[in-house]
């Protein structure tokens, strides 16, 4: 009996999500006194041994290159043969784009109970319960996994990433049969220097406040100031000022991030049930009667072509940039 | 070109959240139930637009639920699709509920099945990938855009900080998300078309659960804003670095 982290990558390069992952497992495998392992598919460039500094003792190599491409078919019967020959009873993946993709298939093919969702550490006093975030974020459910195995597929920016303080793992080459993918990958495309949304700590946000899309470029301007992903409001997406996968909010995505700042954002509730799980939100609006104030942990009344530069100046004076 | 579209209720997004018998129940009294507006805005819409290019495509509609979701669906055939399924059975868990639409899907041997990426109350995102699976068919996730060219169907999916493209035959399973379509509104002569356009009520077939709902619990209310004035950014960069440490 093990705890199996899925590590997944992207163009070969370990994604945030997999640390969390992996860090989830090892703190979950010592609460039931077992061990983490974890597996990888496909090539990577990333040191897949320097792992082990996160607390892993073993990985499991599937280095088909077939599987440097999603296809999710495919992954989830790769992780499944995996977790079967490592005898895991429980799996983590990240509940980020990858995750989504796998955990469900996988699921089904090992009849494993799956809560994905996950915002903490599994209760395993009385059973086994995940507590995961629902209602888009505005309450939590506690879910009992009765199968025999179990997945847990973790919300990204719910869990702290943590070495562990141990060597390299060891590195164990696993010869899975991997089926021809259905899902042909013809491009990837990535905006090249930027921060991820959901994966984003800090996130510097604007709504219809901002009265045009000329006016971004103060807000891009603080979100690279402070190493932020750029996000919007929904009308803000839909009037095609800024593009959709910017739009956070109950039917966008939805997001944790350490500090959101919002600026000119009403504060709408199905704006609120996709951000209210930042940790410290900033609320940057002329109108004090603005809902968000409501949800906000620091606020300026006050108009953002004002305020804006100057919290501008400010971070640049804390950064040292000239 | 057969498709499925995979409906489920969900609160309106303004419904308030609140629970009953102890934190083990969503409070239902008052909430007005809404079509997910990923199903609704993105997966049926895609379908929509699919049967528009195609007339000659088939669109059906499958939910699974008691008889109260009949108006929910009786408005998704108000914005289209030719006829409805409703599988009468309660909603135990995603994997539950997913073995009664493979077992629908089964009989119809669809082309294309599509799904919104999650529900905006369970926000679980696993019905389409276990459907797929229980069908034996490639899964597509967060698929922002859609085409078609023969059996071949061209997709875009998110993926962390962009997008990737992929090409797949037909049958697949895809989870649609935004950027699918533009959400639309019901007009009068779909509506009264809804009316009659068929509605199969269709029984259970055996299936497990694998997981439960043991209770609910709201995040604690936050403890009140701090208001910094305006003509002072720098007591504002100030906190964020030195109270909140997040800057
Ligand atoms: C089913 C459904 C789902 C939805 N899903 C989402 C979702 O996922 N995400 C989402 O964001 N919305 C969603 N909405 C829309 C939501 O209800 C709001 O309409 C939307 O969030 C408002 O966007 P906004 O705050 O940018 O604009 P507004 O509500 O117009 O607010 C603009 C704000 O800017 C302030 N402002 C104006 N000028 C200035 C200035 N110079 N300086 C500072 N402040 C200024 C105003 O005081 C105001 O508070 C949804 C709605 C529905 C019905």
């Amino acid at each position: 009996m093990s705890v199996l982290a899925f590590i997944d990558q992207s163009e070969g390069q370990v994604k945030k999500g997999a640390y969390e992952a992996l860090s989830y497992a090892v703190k979950l495998a010592s609460q039931l006194g077992t061990t983490a392992e974890a597996v990888v598919l496909g090539k990577l460039t990333d040191d897949i041994a320097a792992l082990g500094k996160y607390g892993v003792k073993k990985i499991y190599h599937v280095a088909d290159e077939q599987l440097n491409h999603l296809d999710a078919q495919v992954f989830a019967d790769v992780i499944a043969q995996v977790a079967r020959a490592a005898g895991a009873k429980i799996i983590v993946l990240s509940n980020n784009s990858d995750g989504k993709a796998i955990a469900p298939g996988l699921s089904v093919k090992l009849k494993a109970g799956l809560v994905s969702g996950a915002v903490a550490l599994p209760d395993t006093g009385n059973g086994f319960t995940v507590k995961k975030s629902v209602f888009s974020g505005k309450a939590f459910a506690h879910v009992a996994i009765k199968t025999d195995i179990k997945i847990i597929a973790l919300n990204p920016n719910s869990f702290s990433i943590t070495e562990a303080g141990g060597g390299n793992a060891e590195v164990s080459a696993f010869a899975a049969a991997v089926n021809t993918p259905k899902v042909k990958v013809t491009a990837v495309n990535k905006v090249k220097g930027d921060v991820p949304l959901g994966e984003a700590e800090v996130v510097v946000s604007g709504g219809r406040g901002l009265k045009g899309p000329e006016n971004w470029g103060m807000i891009e301007e603080l979100a690279k100031l402070l190493g932020a992903a750029t996000a919007c409001s929904r009308p803000v997406a839909d009037t095609h000022w800024r593009p959709h996968h910017e739009h956070v909010g109950q039917t966008g995505l939805a997001i944790a991030p350490n500090l959101y700042i919002a600026i000119g954002i009403s504060g709408a509730i199905q704006h609120l049930a996709g951000v209210n799980r930042s940790k410290t939100i900033v609320v940057i609006n002329k109108d004090p009667e603005a809902p968000f104030f409501k949800a906000a942990d620091y606020g300026i009344v006050g108009d953002a072509f004002e305020v804006v530069p100057g919290i501008i100046e400010e971070v640049k004076k804390l950064k040292g940039v000239a | 070109m057969k498709i499925l579209v995979c409906i489920s209720k969900s609160p309106d997004t303004t419904a308030k959240i609140a629970f009953t018998d102890n934190n083990t129940k969503f409070a239902t009294d008052g909430v007005q139930w809404i079509i997910n507006p990923y199903d609704e805005w993105y997966a049926l819409v895609k379908a929509i637009e699919i049967k528009e290019k195609d007339p000659s495509a088939v669109i059906h509609l499958v939910t699974v639920g008691g008889a109260d979701v009949e108006p929910v669906i009786r408005k998704a055939l108000a914005l289209g699709g030719d006829e409805a399924i409703r599988i009468n059975a309660d909603t135990p868990d995603s994997y539950y509920v997913a073995c009664q639409i493979a077992e629908t899907a089964k009989q119809g041997s669809y082309d294309l099945v599509l799904a919104g990426k999650e529900t905006i109350d369970h926000n679980s995102a696993s019905i389409g990938g276990m459907l797929a699976e229980l069908l034996e068919l490639p899964y597509v996730s967060l698929a922002t855009k859609l085409e078609l060219n023969g059996n071949t169907v061209l997709i875009t999916r998110e993926i962390e900080g962009g997008e990737e493209s992929c090409e797949v035959n037909t049958p697949v399973v895809v989870s649609c998300q935004k950027g699918m379509a533009e959400a639309r509104i019901p007009n009068m002569r779909g509506i009264m078309a809804a009316r009659t356009k068929p509605l199969k009520v269709v029984e259970p077939v055996a299936a497990d659960s694998f997981t439960g709902i043991v209770s609910f619990e709201l995040p604690p209310a936050k403890a009140g804003v701090k208001l910094i004035p305006a003509d002072n950014p720098a007591e504002l960069v100030r906190v964020l670095h030195e109270e909140a440490k997040v800057i």
